[in-house]
């Protein structure tokens, strides 16, 4: 009798196995104790190695001075005597700078390419298909480095700058334009600007409502754009154009004054850009061809020209399949950026992730510090883009 | 893309590496292992570059293989750890490499901070400024306005941060991770000046297909001891790194040279047998055979002919002995006594 208590029990083990639903349970339960454990066994071993070599986990260095400087940093007047916070400040902005600059020109370079991909133009679909079959199969790092070689070796040497008109100066030290420099009276121009907009975004919703009730169309771009810029130009005007522009000049080895596009910015930006485009272009491709041409047909019964058919009809419609993918390839390029260092970008990972960790010594804090940036910056593009995909989705009434 | 996952192997080392490596005995381990793992640079001409036949060569190779030497008794039991500026102490206290010989200059912060052990001066160096000839510069003081190209995870980034901001310039700082980047940014007129120290512009310079068209400006605005390191908690390997250095020093001083150190080894020197192993037992001491110190000049050479070989004024780096000389010719060279 003893002898059979044994099988009765893996018996019930193995029942338990068989119903489908606890045997979920257990895979879960047996999954997260081995995550734990793993992460546990990682925790022990970095305290234990940090404490064999005598390392102390703290964040106290970031209040100390930096004590390396950061020639590019266009939004804060960072010195070498600023903390390692502000670098890293310095650095997150110009990981967002490099985003937002790459996610907008992506987008608009994607949608374009995506479109003429679909062209009945032979030569054009033809083009754009080996442009981007040719972009998208070579590593992004080896296309930053592409254009920034090209950049900074085909462009000529500040003193032999190209030179238009002796206000923009073109060579491989950057872009440099003229900056704005506003007078007295410039917020005036300012506060009239934004009353424009605000003005045109109410006369925006006020046709639109008319329209729905009426069906009365105002040509609501016009307006809107006349009454921005007319009002605008008129202050601008009146208050006399308190608006000096401040021009580059060549002195010593550099251009001084005037604004700068630095060929580190505009290489990783430019390749960023249109490495993303490729792939947001073949997203839009696969978002209008998914919308079956049974709807254009029955737009143009209806009555509607092609330009309203597309806007109304297939770019709604295109969108719900198109901006999932699209938050991916928003994520990749701000991921991507990182790469910044290989040309001497200032990004997060060259400040705080490059020289700090460097010269503290600090490795796991700088990372930690690192990937706690990266996480929230791809956090936030992710709940914006989740809010605008809820704002497009087809509502079921 | 090398660099990030050798920050990333690294990082790794640190969470999932065995604990208590640091502990260890490393001479147990390289014995054992056969093959000593030194840390050194992705490629500075004179100082750790491979050769046509992908054979790593250069005056700290030539240390690495001085160690490997004195350890192993062969100095071609060596494996190179390729490290960036910024990788290097990562990889070192991650137990990647056994040492540190990689131009590296030892500070405060780093002894203290990143928890590193020195054990002396290989090479006295300090940073230095490199233009074209074409621009007229002839002074550091004239560089005001300048764009500067640097190698990232430096001394010498921070030390021109000080240099221009205690003579009240402005600069553009042009900030690369690698040696070779950086030299490419120079060479295609994206900086004007390019800084490391005075040896590595001298070894930049020397690979450059017009390097008479380049000038080096006189001024040396810090000072850059460079020197092998180790990581914390082992005397034992500590001790053996600091002494390998200095037995090739000590040889130098005493005359000692591979051509002659079999002769030697019946010298009435009672230091230079020391030094060789014929008296005393200072090599089991270190753990090490006997003759420890006399396969390292005889395999390698002392001081003078590892200096001369890679980087001295026969070579195209064409270094100057300068503050390297012996103490007893007007240098910095002082190894304490085989006693």
């Amino acid at each position: 009798m003893t002898a059979a208590a044994p099988p009765q029990q893996t018996g019930a083990l193995l029942r338990l196995w068989r119903n489908k639903e606890a045997r979920s349970v257990i895979v879960q339960i047996v999954t997260v104790a081995v995550v734990c454990t793993l992460v546990a066994i990682g925790l022990h071993n970095v305290s234990v190695n940090l404490a064999a070599i005598g390392k102390e986990f703290s964040f106290d260095f970031l209040t100390a001075p930096a004590a390396y400087d950061i020639t590019f940093s266009p939004f804060i007047d960072y010195t070498s005597r600023d903390t390692h916070l502000v670098a890293t400040a310095v650095g997150v902005l110009n990981t967002l700078l490099v985003a937002v600059c790459g996610i907008v020109a992506a987008t608009l370079l994607g949608f374009t390419m995506g479109v003429l991909r679909l062209s009945n133009n032979w030569l054009i679909s033809r083009m754009v298909y080996v442009f981007i079959e040719f972009t998208r199969n070579v590593p992004v790092l080896l296309h930053i480095l592409l254009v920034h070689g090209i950049v900074v070796t085909t462009l000529p040497a500040a003193r032999q700058a190209i030179n238009f008109g002796d206000t923009m100066f073109l060579s491989n030290r950057g872009f440099y334009v003229p900056a704005p420099v506003p007078e007295d009276g410039a917020g005036i121009v300012g506060v009239v600007f934004l009353v424009a907009v605000i003005a045109a975004i109410v006369f925006r919703r006020w046709a639109k409502r008319v329209q729905d009730e009426t069906g009365t169309i105002y040509p609501v771009f016009w307006i809107c754009a006349g009454v921005i810029v007319g009002a605008t130009g008129l202050a601008f005007l009146a208050t006399g154009a308190p608006l000096t522009w401040e021009v580059p000049a060549l002195k010593g080895f550099n251009f001084q004054g005037g604004m700068a596009l630095k060929p580190e910015f505009l290489a990783l930006w430019l390749a960023l850009t249109y490495y993303t485009s490729c792939f947001i272009a073949e997203i839009v491709r696969a978002g209008i061809l998914a919308v079956s041409h049974g709807q254009t047909e029955a737009s143009y019964a209806l009555g509607l020209r092609p330009n309203r058919t597309l806007q109304l009809v297939i770019i709604p419609q295109a969108l719900r399949i198109i901006v999932p993918p699209l938050v991916s390839q928003y994520l990749n390029l701000t991921k991507n950026s990182s790469l910044a260092i290989a040309i001497g970008y200032m990004d997060v990972v060259a400040t705080i992730g490059g020289i700090s960790l460097m010269q503290t010594g600090k490795e796991v804090e700088t990372m930690i510090i690192v990937l706690g940036i990266y996480l929230v910056i791809s956090l936030v593009i992710s709940a914006f883009m989740n809010w605008f995909n809820r704002s497009i989705r087809f509502k079921e009434r | 893309m090398k660099k990030r996952t050798s920050v990333a192997v690294g990082a790794l080392g640190l969470a999932l590496g065995v604990a208590g490596s640091a502990q260890a005995a490393t001479l147990e381990d390289v014995q054992a292992r056969g093959v000593l793992n030194c840390v050194v640079s992705t490629g500075i001409a004179g100082f750790a570059y491979t050769d046509e036949s992908g054979e790593w060569k250069g005056f700290d190779v030539d240390f690495c293989r001085a160690t490997a030497a004195a350890v192993l008794g062969d100095p071609g039991a060596i494996k190179a750890v390729t490290s960036t500026g910024k990788t290097r102490f990562t990889l070192l206290n991650a137990g990647e490499g056994d040492v540190l010989w990689r131009n590296t200059t030892i500070t405060f912060s780093r002894d203290v901070g990143v928890k590193l052990r020195f054990h002396g001066v290989n090479y006295y160096d300090g940073q230095g400024f490199m233009v074209r000839k074409d621009l007229g510069v002839s002074s550091a003081n004239d560089l005001d306005g300048a764009s500067v190209c640097i190698q990232t995870g430096t001394t010498t980034e921070l030390n021109l941060a000080d240099y221009f901001h205690a003579n009240g310039m402005k600069y553009e700082a042009v900030t690369i991770e690698t040696n070779d980047e950086a030299r490419q940014n120079y060479t295609a007129g994206r900086c004007d000046v390019y800084t490391t120290d005075a040896s590595g512009l001298a070894a930049t310079r020397s690979t450059f297909t017009d390097p008479d068209n380049h000038i080096i400006l006189p001024e040396i605005i810090s000072k850059e001891p460079l020197g092998p390191a180790t990581r914390h908690g082992d005397d034992q390997w500590s001790d053996i790194v600091t002494w390998v250095l200095n037995a090739t020093i000590t040889a130098e001083e005493l005359g000692v040279t591979s051509a002659n150190v079999d002769e030697m080894k019946s010298s009435n020197n009672p230091e230079v047998l020391r030094l060789l192993g014929v008296e005393g037992n200072q090599g089991s001491e270190l753990g090490l055979s006997a003759d420890w110190a006399y396969n390292i000049i005889k395999m390698v050479g002392n001081y003078g002919e590892i200096f001369e070989r890679n980087i001295g004024v026969n070579t195209p780096i064409g270094l100057a002995r300068g503050l390297n000389a012996q103490w007893t010719d007007g240098g910095l060279l002082y190894s304490p006594p085989f006693r």
